[in-house]
């Protein structure tokens, strides 16, 4: 390991701070930083591109990915043990929130999923969620025995899925699936056995139909039926799905060039620089400008996973664990819905699509990776 | 209860949760190659149909329709032009509320229940996205200011400049000339590949007339302009641009002077007058009255004026000089004459006596002559001049309808004249075969002498009359009326030869003695005339008015009178013109046809102080074997009009 560790360095018992990195000194980890800034910057690139040139859109989201590198770089600094502490709060509150929502929320594009704050301004409680569930769920098995038993494998699912009703109730499929997601992962490593998670497979693959006709809204209909023939309507609901698949396929290997790219420069490519952004990436880089962009995603993955291995106690293990999955499931869902493989559900390219919460969202957890990563404690003997 | 204490296994579980974590990194992995599979299969695989995708996105590609060839006169005289008409369209993609936006127009200008449906079939019909749709053409100055004033309210709504057929003439050519109008989905079915391509850009056609006929020579060849335009059709720049061809200009042989003459001296009667030259086959006037404004026709006719064409009874959209089928009574005698003398059945020597009328040996059926009383001794100028029938019963009685037929087809009676114009009418040159095809009837003697003065099954057109007068002037050389000033349509037949080539002219000076001497039919016609002239005046029976059409007793009873018919030719020594009038119900031939066929050869034989001067042939090209015309087809319409007896 080429990275200086602090405690190691000041086993003598001398105070040899001046000694640290200063990566080491504000509890950073190198290798995952420069993975993510490298993807923001290659972000903001597209982005330029994707905006039609707007500078004013690239200084707003570097603000924000500012904002969130300030979020990432205070959670670092707390220990792991603070998240386990407060984890069953801001869950509760999340959930209370939540709640708030559905009954007082503000609605926005038919849904609603806002809470307007005096003086914060809009907020979405589900955004804090995505970290509240993992981190709740890992609380929830750090004390106990793992693999989990049948009672604490519902009990947790019970703390999974209470805010995914609400979430689905608002109604955010999407995001709700993302949450329930990212609760299930932790699940998943606490060691659920693999004969719960064949039984959990057949249930969703009966279950899934009946969704379809009985628990969807029209427009997710609309979506799913759409996913499955972009071509019923390609002037209407198809046109996303078939313009980012154009978008992609005339891209080829190299790609048109930076700034190039048709299909986003002349607007027939909706939502070119929010969720549909990869589609100018794949358009104006082509598949090397992907590959590129995927090896970088898979270093931050592995370094992620990396960290929950290396991590010290069940809590940090499993939260770790959780979150780079989820950055993973993020990266696959946005990516296979823009090439058509999946259907079309709101989630953004991480650190790449213009906007929102969910940036600064995700540089949280990557916060809390570096916490868990850099307040280890090691015995010498 | 107690539970069984469970101690937490630290090094089992990590053991556990590593097995997991191999787990979902060999989950990333497959999941990760699972999408560079898709992007490699959009991006390699799938390449070039997404690249044409994408280009069909962005480039359009326009045609630009040729500007249409003017059509002008022998000297010049433009006849067809090209306007400005202003057009308000409407791009309906970029209003959101479409009946609004189209109140709003309605507020500003007057929309007709025929623009909103044009529009509406447009709108509906299969088209490009943000493509704008011509709502209202033939804006006014006023219009377009009221538009552009409120243009901020009107979203998509613009106003173009696009040229428009125009005929600065109106009436006075409708018939020969014809007219475009738009461009219909049946006519590009009918056509080829390469022909649809070319009017890819094109909104007009020419339907009928000239405009018709030499659509290929005026139409141009169609240009391209491929540019980019975004995804609301705002086009950004031109990639490539091929000019289109303009097309030909088209001169015509006709004479603004000469067609003006024919139109004024027939004034409001309904009939027909066709002049030609003979020497060149130039069509000097060509005119059918009652008309109408081919201009009203261009941007589609309204209904109100469509119906009041189609219910007049004076048909006024009906072509007479080309379709119209009347006997020819009398003016068909001196070509009749020439039969007889070149079978050698009669000789100019040849008297007979006419009792005023004919009957055949045996049978008491008498055949009038016009003239109750008879003519006396009569022989075969007497006849032409006087127009004697009973000295034609007898002579074509004995000259038999088989060498009748093949001698008259020999003057394009019975058979088209080959004009440059569509759906002329063949006439009809009856025969043995013809009557039992058409009639399954035996051929009567009766037949045969009917035919022999013009009457019978025998039916010709204004057309046929004046182009038979010309061969019969220029001694048996074939002439096919020709329209354009440029071409040379090869004869259709062999020029006649008779055996005693002096009988061309002596039937001349028996046409010339028709209006020169003081006892033929047609006097009126050359008075004070300044040059010499041969005609033979005709009068042809009205045997029924269409059995659907209801007249007013006093109408029906002015219906039923004979056409005034003439055919004539001068000067007599070197023909220039032969002129061919038809009056309906006009009665007399003599002289009401006569002085209408006089004043188009005075407009064409008389300087501007009123002095003989023959105007010289066109230089025509030397004839072309193939005919580039298409098919010629017999339009049967309106034959049920007028008859034979």
């Amino acid at each position: 390991m080429s990275q200086v560790d602090p405690v190691r360095t000041t086993d003598n018992g001398g105070h040899a701070i001046f000694r640290t990195p200063v990566a080491t000194r504000l509890h950073l980890d190198p290798p995952l930083l420069a993975a993510l800034l490298l993807t923001m910057l290659g972000g903001l690139a597209v982005l330029y591109s994707a905006s039609g040139g707007s500078l004013d859109t690239v200084v707003r989201q570097a603000i924000r990915f500012g904002g969130g590198l300030l979020v990432m770089l205070v959670l670092a600094q707390l220990p792991p043990r603070t998240f386990r502490f407060w984890a069953p709060l801001v869950y509760g509150v999340g959930l209370a929130l939540l709640a708030l929502v559905i009954l007082v929320g503000t609605e926005a594009k038919g849904a609603q999923r806002w809470l307007s704050l005096p003086g914060i301004g809009r907020f979405q409680p589900a955004e804090l969620m995505k970290l509240a569930v993992p981190a709740m769920v890992a609380w929830f098995f750090s004390d106990r025995t793992l693999p989990p038993s049948k009672r604490n494998v519902l009990g947790s699912l019970v703390l999974i899925f209470l805010p995914t009703v609400l979430i689905a109730m608002q109604p955010d499929l999407g995001t709700a699936l993302l949450i329930a997601a990212a609760g299930l992962v932790v699940l998943f490593m606490a060691g659920l056995s693999w004969r719960l998670i064949g039984l959990a497979v057949l249930v969703l693959v009966v279950a899934a139909p009946l969704m379809y006709f009985f628990v969807l809204h029209d427009y997710q209909r609309t979506r799913v039926d759409t996913f499955l023939n972009p071509e019923a309507d390609p002037r209407g609901a198809g046109w996303n799905i078939i313009q980012s698949k154009t978008a992609i396929g005339s891209g080829g290997i190299g790609g048109k060039g930076w700034q190039d790219g048709t299909q986003s420069r002349l607007d027939f490519l909706p939502e070119s620089h929010t969720d549909f952004i990869l589609a100018v990436l794949g358009e104006e880089f082509g598949l090397i400008g992907f590959l590129l962009l995927l090896a970088v995603y898979l270093v931050i993955i592995g370094r992620g996973f990396f960290i929950s291995w290396q991590a010290q106690e069940t809590f940090s293990r499993l939260l770790a664990a959780a979150l780079t999955m989820t950055f993973f499931i993020y990266v696959f869902v946005n990516v296979g819905m823009v090439s058509g493989l999946l259907p079309v559900v709101g989630v953004p390219l991480p650190l790449v699509s213009y906007g929102g919460t969910s940036i600064v969202t995700l540089l949280a957890s990557f916060g809390m990776l570096m916490s868990i990563h850099t307040h280890r404690r090691f015995i010498n003997f | 209860m107690r539970q069984p204490l469970t101690l937490k296994d630290h090094h089992h579980e990590h053991r556990l949760f590593s097995l997991r974590l191999l787990v979902a990194v060999a989950l990333v992995l497959v999941l990760s190659l699972v999408l560079v599979g898709r992007m490699a299969w959009l991006q390699i695989a799938q390449h070039s149909r997404f690249t044409t995708l994408s280009d069909n996105n962005r480039v359009l590609t326009q045609a630009m329709s040729p500007p249409r060839g003017l059509i002008t006169d022998r000297n010049g005289e433009i006849l067809a032009v090209n306007r400005p008409d202003f057009t308000l369209e409407l791009a309906v993609e970029q209003s959101a509320d479409l009946n609004d936006t189209l109140d709003r127009i309605r507020r500003l200008i007057p929309l007709t229940d025929d623009d909103l449906e044009r529009f509406e079939r447009r709108r509906t019909s299969a088209r490009r996205p943000w493509e704008p749709i011509p709502l209202r053409g033939r804006l006014t100055e006023e219009e377009i200011a009221r538009i552009a004033v409120h243009q901020h309210e009107l979203p998509g709504a613009r106003v173009t400049a696009s040229p428009v057929r125009f005929y600065p003439h109106s009436h006075l050519f409708s018939h020969v000339l014809g007219y475009v109008n738009r461009l219909s989905a049946e006519d590009l079915d009918n056509m080829t590949l390469a022909e649809q391509r070319n009017y890819s850009g094109t909104h007009y056609y020419g339907r009928t007339g000239v405009e018709r006929y030499y659509e290929h020579r005026l139409h141009g060849q169609v240009g391209y302009r491929q540019v980019e335009t975004n995804a609301r059709g705002r086009i950004l720049r031109v990639l490539e641009e091929q000019p289109p061809i303009p097309g030909g200009d088209l001169r015509l042989s006709l004479d603004l002077k000469v067609q003006q003459a024919a139109y004024d001296a027939l004034g409001e009667r309904r009939g027909a007058v066709v002049a030609i030259d003979p020497r060149d086959g130039s069509v000097l006037a060509f005119v059918s009255r009652p008309g109408f404004d081919p201009n009203l026709f261009v941007t589609g006719i309204s209904h109100k004026d469509y119906a009041r064409y189609q219910q007049d009874h004076d048909h006024p959209l009906f072509n007479r000089a080309l379709q119209g089928r009347y006997p020819p009574g009398s003016t068909v005698k001196p070509m009749l004459g020439l039969a007889g003398l070149d079978a050698g059945v009669t000789t100019w020597e040849r008297t007979i006596h006419d009792p005023g009328y004919f009957s055949l040996e045996g049978n008491p059926h008498r055949y009038r002559d016009w003239k109750r009383w008879g003519h006396g001794q009569v022989d075969m100028e007497k006849a032409v001049v006087q127009s004697c029938d009973t000295y034609f019963y007898d002579m074509g009685f004995r000259l038999g309808i088989d060498r009748m037929h093949d001698f008259m087809i020999g003057f394009s009676i019975g058979e088209a004249t080959g004009i440059d114009l569509l759906n002329e009418s063949e006439g009809n040159m009856p025969s043995r075969q013809w009557k039992r095809a058409a009639r399954n009837a035996p051929w009567f003697h009766g037949d045969t002498i009917n035919t022999s003065i013009g009457q019978g099954f025998m039916l010709t057109t204004p057309l046929q009359l004046v182009v038979a007068t010309a061969i019969l002037a220029n001694d048996g050389h074939q002439v096919v009326p020709t329209l354009a000033a440029d071409e040379t349509h090869p004869p259709r037949r062999p020029d006649i030869v008779l055996k005693d080539p002096q009988n061309w002219e002596r039937m001349k000076h028996a046409m010339e003695a028709v209006v020169h001497s003081n006892r033929g039919t047609g006097r009126v016609m050359a008075k004070d005339a300044r040059y010499h002239m041969g005609a033979k005046s005709g009068t042809a029976q009205v045997f029924s008015v269409g059995q659907e059409e209801t007249y007013n007793e006093e109408e029906l009873a002015e219906r039923m009178l004979d056409h005034a018919l003439i055919v004539s030719f001068a000067p007599v020594e070197n023909p220039a013109i032969a002129v061919a009038v038809m009056v309906e119900n006009g009665r007399h031939g003599g002289s009401v046809a006569g002085p209408v066929a006089r004043q188009v050869m005075d407009a064409w034989l008389l300087d501007e102080d009123g002095n003989p001067s023959v105007p010289k042939p066109l230089a025509r090209p030397p004839i072309q074997n193939a005919l580039p015309a298409p098919v010629n087809t017999t339009a049967a319409a309106h034959s049920t009009r007028t008859a034979a007896q």
